[in-house]
């Protein structure tokens, strides 16, 4: 089955992942730009990042017949130092008009604190202004239902946001139902031990319909597995799910919400 | 759909009784190490947990979650002058 990852760290893979992703169906990805597992320290660390992330990675994905799509911000965790997220915000727009840049993200919260509170509000001015798709980051582990509600408070309090262009990503059991209710669209992010499992998955799937919902592997440098959407699918298929079903949230529902996106302009493969 | 209950009982019986043993195991190997210093609200959250487990109602998955949660203030903007 053809399959969409809305949600993967290629920076972190060997090209041998992208052969693999290829074997397994993959189609296409879109990267969100995230924290590299160290604190950068200039404005051009993120300048260079943005070329790999809209040049780079690109190249190597087509390699392997994959579309490579990405989203530009600074990550939460560096959202601690104001001073550089600020510096980072007003050079995003050199990159926006890259042909595979679907808007801002991934954007959130981490340890839940003003400032990442304080960029995560001028990261969507900045999506507001130049009317960008947002993803977002949850925190994890204790953090995750705290952070998720702030950021919904955060998002609902600007009429000017479209819900249905914004997608909450790692969405879990306590907070998947506040995200969908909202009228968000909501990731599923399939990670050994802070996140969730393909079975998991599948149950929320069962509780929570298939509308506005996908998953993805986040695939990055930590212990995660590029090939994660292809065990939900066989988990799906396992429980007797329709192909339908399945197609819907591993390929659709991606195709839908990216669709939104003005460089966005894939043709899906006949 | 999903399966009905006995079907998935056939399939998961065995990895639920993997899954409890590994805890049963946990939890031997945490006493084996001895006392630990002062409270540790860890032991009680997992003891929390297991309760849930028991319980005869929906969603265990949502309260254990909730359970290993920090809390939400929705006056969080104030506090914070946001």
């Amino acid at each position: 089955m053809d399959y969409i990852d809305p949600h993967i760290h290629m920076v972190s893979r060997i090209t041998d992942d992208y052969e693999t992703l290829a074997r397994m169906g993959c189609v296409a990805i879109s990267e969100p730009a995230f924290w590299a597992g160290f604190d950068r320290g200039s404005v051009d660390g993120f300048r260079d990042y943005f070329r790999q992330l809209t040049q780079v990675e690109p190249r190597r994905a087509a390699q392997y017949g994959i579309a490579h799509f990405t989203w530009l911000c600074i990550n939460a965790k560096e959202a601690e130092n104001v001073t550089l997220s600020r510096e980072v915000i007003a050079m995003i727009p050199e990159f926006l008009d890259a042909p595979n840049v679907l808007g801002i993200g991934e954007i959130g919260l981490n340890k839940n604190t003003k400032n990442e509170a304080t960029v995560f509000l001028e990261h969507l001015e900045l999506a507001v202004t130049h009317r960008q798709s947002v993803l977002i980051h949850t925190p994890h582990l204790e953090d995750k239902y705290q952070g998720t509600r702030m950021i919904l408070d955060m998002l609902c309090d600007d009429s000017r946001i479209d819900r249905g262009r914004v997608l909450v990503d790692h969405v879990e059991e306590h907070t998947i139902g506040p995200v969908l209710d909202a009228g968000f669209w909501a990731g599923m992010t399939l990670y050994p031990v802070t996140k969730c499992t393909p079975a998991r998955a599948a149950d929320m799937v069962e509780q929570f319909g298939s509308e506005r919902l996908m998953v993805n592997s986040a695939g990055d440098w930590g212990p995660s597995k590029p090939t994660a959407v292809p065990d939900f699918i066989f988990e799906m298929r396992s429980r007797g799910h329709s192909e339908s079903l399945i197609r819907k949230i591993v390929y659709e529902n991606p195709l839908e919400f990216f669709r939104q996106s003005e460089h966005f302009d894939w043709q899906p493969r006949a | 759909m999903s399966a009905d209950t006995p079907t998935l009982l056939d399939r998961q019986f065995l990895t639920m009784r993997a899954k409890l043993l590994e805890l049963a195991a946990d939890w031997d190997r945490l006493e084996r190490g001895g006392e630990l210093a002062g409270n540790d609200s860890r032991l009680e959250q997992l003891r929390d947990a297991v309760r849930v487990l028991l319980e005869e109602s929906r969603p265990r998955a949502e309260k254990v979650q909730t359970i290993f949660s920090r809390r939400y203030d929705p006056s969080w903007r104030s506090a914070m002058n946001i």
